[in-house]
């Protein structure tokens, strides 16, 4: 399993590769401090997909008008030993920061990010742009329970 | 001329290839359709799984292999009384303890008789058993984990080989003791052997929720071999049984001295009287030195514990709990039926099978009729206590197994084969050729009430070309033979890893259902774990070094350390955030003097290193993790000793 999955995102990796070969390449600064990026077009954490729901058991979720402090308050407990290895509040690290990020993804769609990562991969595309975006570093699955993700949303809801 | 030649050539050899493959088809018959039949019964698809587990020992290896049946795929090496650089068993210093005996750290063991955990006489798949000979220890595996969570050490015992079998309620694990030796160990001529030395037969309880094994007693018997045992079962539960040679006691050219009575003995133990014995505070508490070393789940780490003292049982002290079954020819196996009436004694020299009843027995003990005694210890009638024999049915029987339809398998280790009969009424009904030199051979849920059948396999002292040589060493052989007919039918040849001496084996549902995938980060209670960057750190204590550091695919944190210092003691305390299945990480660092680590989901181990360089040291993950794991790696660096470099780490940024 681990080696097809491994296999897979190689495969995936590859394929997005070679059909974006559009991209212009800096030229890399050997021996000297890495220079700092330059993106043209619109990365694929900044578009904004709030019809998007991804894929995975997560299919329509509703939001309360109020945040539910409790809630948000387990969900920054679940995030903060799960998540932060990778994902920084608010600065892009290993992936991206959540800080507004419902301002750009539905609910359903985070959610499924969180329980569904492999299928996500697979087959949204703005996750398998994410991935390339993120150099290939694949979004581990932290076998969260449903209500912890959701708690967890509820968490990002906060983040502003 | 050159072309015309080339053709030619290649014509004849096209025409002997098909003409060598009819021939070689016609032949022997041993390709085409019954060929295939065979490999259809062996064979599991791509992505399909076995329908049994095979637990075969490791024997001089000191570890346990996991293979499937009918595939004879291997899928795991358990390590148990050996290191193993692989995943750091032994090494870690979570895992160190686990190895600790009486004598000091042991880095190798003698894994012989691995036995399943049982409820009400059947296999339940809780945990495995094996004993190690060499040392006398036995261990526990967890079959939730395949990893072994305790080894308890056997005072006054010296080649643990009559071990380690469960009775019926895994109520205890028994070792049986191979040497006598003095006990308590003392400084005496050899040569006083006889009346002198004693051999210990100890019952280890288990307890019934947690497993955790503790020695309740030992029985001091007589100086002889106890070589193999078995236990009771059904109407026999409560008794256990060990067969034994050297009943001359020699101490010198055993394969001579000990091969001079006609007969030696099965030993009846009767383990409910003696326990009931003990309950009421029978026995002795003697002085020992043993360890019991035991893993926790929850901190990921071993404690080894000392025991200082151990309860003996002198076998004449509690009338009616010993007796001696006299049994031709030094007898190997010790093995009772599903239905706990037989025991076959295998007698190494001897023609014939012996065959005790035990309901003969307990009308042998009733009338009293003995026919001398040993060291105070009843010897019964051989005539009085046997139920049949089977009239010479090879050369040199070992060990025999159960099908649980009336029929029973014994392996012969001179003539090479396997031979079935029939329980009761002694007849051989078939006989197939092993390759070569069988020892002992299993059939999936031996050792209880009820065998699961269909399967037997056969494992060989023996391999010479069976396999593609590899040189004067090669793997032992097991061979698999299908038992659902008449008459055993062979399927396949597999290679073993190390001595396959014994396995236990069981349908493959109840222990896949519950086989565990990850350790759960919420549970994890060592004492340097690190759960996210806030817990990331180091710490100096003089020249003691601890880094709290974190895996995830695919980086370290930290992934740059200064202000080390040639002279320090490194502790590496590494932490796997991951909690998917099978996403281990590895660590390893350049000069270090021990064996990497693997590192499981929600796992923390620890790894020391002693720079000796001053330098920029890489270390990097060995465990192939993810797309990107050949960027997972970090930096170390190593000042001169009396340096000031500031002690700093980091992780994603420049290390100021």
């Amino acid at each position: 399993m681990r080696k097809s999955l491994k296999f897979l995102t190689l495969i995936v990796a590859a394929t997005i590769l070679s059909c974006g070969g559009n991209d212009k390449k800096e030229e890399p600064g050997y021996g000297k401090k890495t220079p700092a990026k330059t993106e043209k077009k619109t990365p694929a954490s900044k578009r904004i997909e709030l019809t998007n729901k991804g894929v995975g058991s997560i299919k329509s979720i509703t939001l309360a008008a109020e945040i539910d402090q409790d809630m948000a308050t387990h969900g920054k407990e679940v995030y903060d030993k799960m998540c932060t290895a990778c994902h920084k509040v608010d600065k892009k690290f290993i992936g991206p920061a959540p800080t507004g990020i419902l301002k750009r993804r539905s609910p359903e769609w985070v959610m499924n990010m969180i329980l569904n990562p492999e299928g996500m991969v697979k087959e949204d595309p703005l996750a398998k742009d994410l991935l390339m975006e993120f150099n290939g570093a694949p979004m581990a699955n932290q076998g969260l329970s449903e209500e912890d993700a959701r708690a967890v949303l509820e968490y990002f809801r906060t983040l502003k | 001329m050159k072309k015309i030649l080339t053709s030619t050539l290649a014509i004849v050899t096209v025409l002997a290839a098909f003409t060598s493959c009819n021939n070689s088809g016609n032949a022997n018959g041993k390709s085409g359709a019954l060929s295939s039949n065979v490999a259809e019964k062996v064979y599991v698809a791509p992505g399909e799984h076995d329908s049994h587990y095979a637990f075969i020992s490791g024997g001089y290896s000191g570890n346990l292999t996991v293979y499937g049946l009918p595939s004879g795929r291997m899928f795991k090496e358990i390590p148990v009384f050996s290191q193993f650089a692989t995943s750091g068993y032994g090494y870690s210093e979570e895992t160190k303890p686990m190895l600790n005996t009486s004598h000091g750290f042991i880095p190798w063991g003698d894994s012989h008789h691995p036995d399943i955990s049982q409820t009400k006489g059947e296999i339940d798949g809780r945990f495995i058993f094996i004993n190690e000979n060499n040392t006398p220890r036995i261990a526990k595996i967890d079959l939730k984990t395949f990893e072994t969570t305790e080894i308890i050490e056997v005072p006054n015992s010296a080649g643990n080989h009559s071990s380690s079998f469960v009775t019926e309620n895994t109520e205890y694990v028994v070792a049986g003791t191979r040497f006598s030796v003095p006990i308590p160990q003392r400084d005496m001529p050899i040569k006083d052997y006889k009346g002198n030395f004693q051999g210990a037969l100890s019952f280890i309880s288990v307890a019934p929720e947690t497993g955790n094994m503790d020695i309740k007693f030992q029985v001091l018997m007589p100086g002889f071999n106890y070589d193999l045992s078995h236990p009771g079962r059904g109407k026999s539960h409560g008794w256990f049984f060990f067969t034994t040679y050297n009943t001359e006691e020699a101490s010198t050219l055993l394969e001579v001295n000990a091969s001079q009575n006609d007969k030696d003995f099965i030993a009846a133990v009767n383990w409910k009287k003696i326990e009931e014995y003990v309950n009421n505070g029978g026995g002795k508490m003697m002085p020992a030195d043993y360890a019991h070393n035991v893993y926790d789940e929850h901190t990921h780490t071993a404690t080894s514990t000392m025991k200082k003292e151990v309860r003996v049982v002198n076998p004449t002290d509690v009338p009616g709990a010993v007796y001696f079954l006299p049994t031709p020819k030094s007898p190997h196996g010790c093995d009772v039926d599903p239905s706990g009436e037989y025991i076959v004694g295998n007698g190494k020299l001897s023609a014939n099978l012996t065959v005790h009843s035990f309901t003969k027995m307990l009308a042998a003990i009733e009338n009293k009729k003995f026919d001398g005694e040993a060291y105070g210890i009843p010897i019964l009638k051989f005539e009085d206590v046997l139920a049949g024999s089977v009239e010479q049915p090879g050369l040199g029987p070992l060990h025999t197994e159960f099908d649980g339809q009336g029929n029973a398998y014994t392996t012969f280790f001179i003539s090479s084969e396997v031979v079935k009969w029939k329980l009761g009424t002694w007849e051989v009904i078939d006989r197939k050729p092993t390759y070569y030199s069988v020892g002992h051979l299993t059939i999936p849920g031996g050792n209880s009430g009820k065998p699961q059948g269909k399967y037997m396999f056969a494992m060989n002292k023996i391999t010479k070309d069976r396999y593609l040589p590899t040189g004067p060493e090669m793997e032992h052989s097991a061979q698999l033979y299908d038992i659902s007919g008449e008459k055993m039918e062979l399927l396949l040849d597999f290679p073993t890893h190390g001595e396959p001496h014994y396995a236990a084996a069981m349908r493959a549902d109840l222990i896949k259902e519950r086989s565990q995938k990850i350790y759960n980060l919420e549970d994890n209670e060592h004492p340097y774990a690190a759960f996210n960057d806030a817990d990331t750190k180091v710490v100096r204590k003089g020249n003691e070094v601890h880094i709290y550091m974190t895996t995830i695919r695919s980086h370290f944190s930290p992934d740059n350390i200064e202000g080390i210092k040639v002279g320090d003691k490194v502790y590496f305390h590494v932490t796997n955030l991951e909690q998917d299945f099978d996403v281990p990480h590895g660590f390893a660092v350049l000069g270090q003097n021990t064996s990497e680590l693997l590192i499981m989901p929600g796992q923390t181990k620890t790894s020391i290193w002693e720079p000796t360089k001053v330098g920029v040291w890489p270390f990097y993950c060995t465990d192939f993790c993810s797309a990107l794991h050949q960027e997972m790696q970090g930096y170390i660096r190593v000042s001169a000793a009396n340096s000031s470099t500031p002690m700093k780490w980091s992780m994603g940024e420049d290390i100021e």
